[in-house]
């Protein structure tokens, strides 16, 4: 309009929408490096792993990760803005009792479920409180309730365990979908995956999400409530683990203070596998689900092939230290090379580090 | 100009032709700098211009690619900032980066205390070498306070005892005004100019051509990663140098258009936070300017923030064409047609790690969306619109924010809000750091928008900005309104008188 006219000296502008072509945007991606991993791994583990392609084996494996898989949704989102919920295993177990208690008192079992999952509710509220109105860091807060919501399980069961849950719920949490080693479960995890991709990548919440992760206060002067936002992320990753604690009663048939425990670090260390920065503002949940499988492949491969516990664990470990070094590698080298080049452009830029 | 007809003494620092590309990006094409002892030399360009990546040469924080860099007419070639420093050669930025926790003695002398027996560090001698250094600057600084706390002007002085005390024959300062009040400008100058005495080569870049009239002797205008000219500043104008620096005749600095003034669209009364600012009252009107000037500190940012929401205040009231605006709430302001295009573009303004097209659309993120959804397609649109209309620089609408020139960013946060369509556009310092060209356009477009009928409260610290744009000048001071004067009545002393005289001005 006027504004472009103003300058008739200057041609007007075009614009390419991106830099790079297609092919390198999908294709060099941390996302697209798991997912080819992931394929690596399952390939070789079929190739020679025996009976690692049998349904009973997906059943079993796939029935076993649902609740980091289910988990992992929501903590995407929270360490996307740069916050952590460690509680998450603890809700899981808090929830388990609850289920657990509630049938026992003679509750049906809808309403049993339907109280852990706000009990999770619950569980979230508290954590996002502390972050948002009290303004302490999500890393303490969590630390704190992880023991305190793990404590109270432990304290309302003690140690003992309820075994005795309607065998409707308990066989429903064990069926597969019809003519597939799939289990139902997945159905529920797909949806809810496919509730929290479209959160997270295509609307103005999840543009947000990704804007507090890098620049709080940009956010908050582009008219985002960072407070209320980490709030919700909270009683979503609360509610969501509150679920997953009744599923993982009704699976094992067990209600005890110390189920799922230790799942908090599984699902952090598959969501930043699965290419989440843990500095906020970058990952995306295709890659957080590969990452989920690609552990648990893994994991499960190896141990059908006779290796020992402690030494997946080993492995699982160097798989995360190199994969959050590479990235942290690409990142550097993606930035000297930005900022060399942002540097050579720009007159006015910030005193690097003293040549002291 | 080359060895041949070498003088008897060959000037402290001479580069030539010198070349430094990032990949397919040249950031110097050709850059030249004579550089003579005894003298303070300016070197100025718009952003963009090359002046950083030539001064991060002289620092050995890059390596040329080409061209010749002589020191004392001895061919150098400097692999890390330790080189350059053993030559002789200090860099003083903006920002200094001292130990916060240290005292001033040992921040001078970091990394190279003087030793003592038993390899003790002499703290002894090494005081008596600070306090000689800052008797021989003329500075008063007690050499055995932390450092956490000093201004930047103080703690630049540091950087320049850490540059004598290394004996350095070079001193490079880029834009070390930039964040100073006028008497610490001046004690700084007092400083350069005993160092200059003392015959040591100093380079001074600053934005401010005044400063360079004030203090230096010679200049170097860049333009576009080139050498354009050497001129001693006795013989250039203020005209001269920015017909050189911008390629072109910048006729109009300011082009104020005639608008026709509307009725009273921002309204602020009374707005009071205890101790940051009391009972600030003004109106802004339909196609508008008025121009919010004050020394730094005064309390302007702050009062915008209020206005916008971000930050709270006690009491008073906003109304935006009569509605009331709640406190703390920028979303509804932005819903009642208020935008802050904020003063710290890099933290507050911008998220840099994000593409232009999503910094574009962060504001209207919730209005761009279709039936709640929002994709990659519907931001590029948007932002493709705006780009254009405030013609960005940048090689692609996904590039990151952060690789755009200062001026470029400044545009991407003025499209930001534009795209907001708002009724009232507050913007604090809009042109601060940007170079000549970018500034006009900035002003031209501000123009424009108040033409349209847009009420635009603009916060600046400088003068002819204010002075240029603004139909009606608001000054204040130490948190109070204390100026009200119409463009006619707005000169540089009545502003000024009103930023910092005592008395209170009845409003």
């Amino acid at each position: 309009m006027t504004t472009a006219t103003a300058r008739t000296e200057q041609v007007a502008r075009t614009y390419v929408t991106h830099a790079r072509p297609l092919w390198r945007r999908t294709l060099v991606t941390r996302e697209a490096a798991i997912i080819a991993l992931l394929a690596v791994v399952v390939a070789v583990s079929v190739a020679t792993v025996p009976n690692f392609d049998s349904p009973l084996t997906v059943t079993f494996l796939l029935r076993e990760i649902a609740p980091i898989l289910l988990i992992a949704l929501p903590m995407t989102l929270i360490i996307v803005t740069e916050e952590i919920d460690l509680s998450v295993a603890s809700v899981v177990g808090l929830a388990s009792v609850v289920t657990g208690l509630c049938v026992q008192a003679g509750w049906p079992f809808p309403a049993a479920m339907a109280l852990a999952v706000a009990v999770g509710s619950v569980a979230g509220m508290i954590n996002g409180a502390l972050v948002t109105f009290v303004g302490l860091p999500s890393l303490a807060v969590t630390i704190g309730t992880l023991a305190l919501f793990r404590g109270i399980a432990v304290g309302l069961l003690g140690t003992t365990a309820i075994t005795d849950f309607p065998e409707t719920w308990t066989d429903l949490a064990r069926t597969n979908v019809p003519g597939t080693p799939v289990p139902g479960i997945m159905i529920v995890f797909a949806l809810l995956a496919v509730v929290f991709a479209v959160l997270l990548h295509f609307t103005p919440f999840g543009r947000s999400l990704y804007a507090i992760g890098l620049n709080k206060e940009a956010a908050a002067f582009s008219g985002i409530d960072v407070g209320m936002t980490k709030f919700w992320l909270f009683v979503m990753s609360g509610t969501v683990a509150g679920f997953a604690g009744v599923y993982f009663t009704l699976l094992y048939n067990n209600a005890r203070g110390d189920n799922a425990t230790g799942m908090e670090l599984q699902i952090i260390a598959a969501v930043l596998l699965g290419g989440v920065s843990i500095f906020g503002g970058r990952g995306a949940l295709h890659g957080v689900i590969a990452g989920v499988l690609l552990i648990c492949t893994l994991g499960s491969a190896l141990r059908l092939a006779g290796v020992t516990s402690d030494i997946i664990n080993v492995i699982t470990g160097v798989l995360l230290i190199g994969s959050v070094v590479s990235a942290s590698l690409l990142t550097w080298l993606h930035r000297k090379r930005v900022a060399a080049v942002g540097r050579g452009r720009a007159g006015v830029v910030e005193a690097p580090a003293g040549p002291s | 100009m080359q060895s041949d007809s070498t003088p008897a003494t060959p000037p402290a620092l001479e580069l030539s032709r010198v070349v430094k590309s990032f990949g397919a990006v040249v950031a110097l094409r050709s850059g030249s700098l004579r550089l003579e002892r005894g003298s303070i030399h300016a070197l100025v360009g718009e952003n963009g211009a090359g002046k950083s990546t030539l001064v991060k040469i002289v620092a050995g924080l890059y390596r040329r690619d080409a061209g010749t860099f002589l020191l004392d007419g001895e061919p150098v070639d400097f692999h890390s900032t330790a080189e350059s420093k053993a030559a002789g050669i200090a860099v003083i930025y903006q920002e200094p980066t001292l130990f916060p926790d240290l005292s001033v003695t040992e921040n001078i002398f970091m990394g190279r205390q003087p030793v003592g027996r038993l390899g003790r560090i002499d703290r002894r001698a090494m005081r008596e070498e600070a306090v000689a250094i800052f008797d021989r600057l003329g500075v008063r600084l007690d050499p055995d306070r932390l450092t956490d706390g000093l201004s930047i002007a103080d703690q630049q002085l540091i950087e320049i005892a850490k540059a004598i005390s290394l004996d350095a024959r070079v001193l490079v300062m880029d834009e070390p005004t930039a964040a100073l009040s006028g008497v610490e400008v001046e004690r700084l100058f007092a400083v350069a100019r005993s160092l200059r005495d003392e015959g040591r080569a100093l380079v001074f870049i600053s934005h401010r051509f005044d400063e360079v009239f004030d203090l230096c002797d010679t200049v170097t205008v860049m333009r576009d990663g080139a050498y354009i000219d050497t001129l001693p500043v006795a013989e250039t104008t203020i005209d001269d140098m920015v017909r050189m620096m911008v390629g072109r005749d910048v006729t109009e600095m300011f082009p104020k258009l005639p608008a026709e003034i509307g009725p009273d669209v921002l309204e602020v009364d009374g707005l009071t936070q205890p101790g940051v600012f009391h009972d600030v009252s003004f109106t802004v009107r339909a196609g508008e300017i008025v121009g919010l000037a004050g020394l730094v500190g005064a309390g302007r940012s702050e009062v915008a923030r209020a206005i916008f929401g971000v930050d709270p205040y006690e009491s008073g009231s906003v109304r935006v064409s009569g509605a009331a605006l709640p406190p703390g709430d920028p979303r509804a302001s932005m819903a009642r047609g208020l935008a802050l295009v904020p003063e710290d573009r890099r933290r507050q303004g911008l998220v840099l790690d994000q593409t232009v097209a999503r910094n574009v659309t962060l504001a209207i993120r919730g209005r761009l969306a279709r039936h709640g959804l929002i994709w990659g397609r519907i931001e590029n649109e948007a932002a493709r619109t705006w780009a254009s209309r405030l013609e960005v620089k940048t090689a692609a609408l996904d590039a990151e924010t952060g690789t755009l020139s200062g001026g470029n960013q400044q545009k991407v946060v003025l499209g930001k809000w534009l795209a907001s369509d708002p009724k009232v556009l507050i913007v604090d310092e809009p042109t601060r750091g940007i170079d000549v060209g970018t500034k006009a356009e900035v002003h031209r477009l501000l123009s424009q928008l108040a033409q349209r009928g847009l009420a635009v409260l603009m916060i600046s610290s400088e003068l002819p900005e204010v002075l240029g744009m603004a139909d009606r000048v608001l000054v204040m001071r130490e948190g109070r309104l204390t100026g009200e004067l119409d463009r006619a009545d707005a000169t540089p002393e009545a502003v000024m008188y009103a930023a910092t005289a005592d008395q209170e001005v009845s409003r």
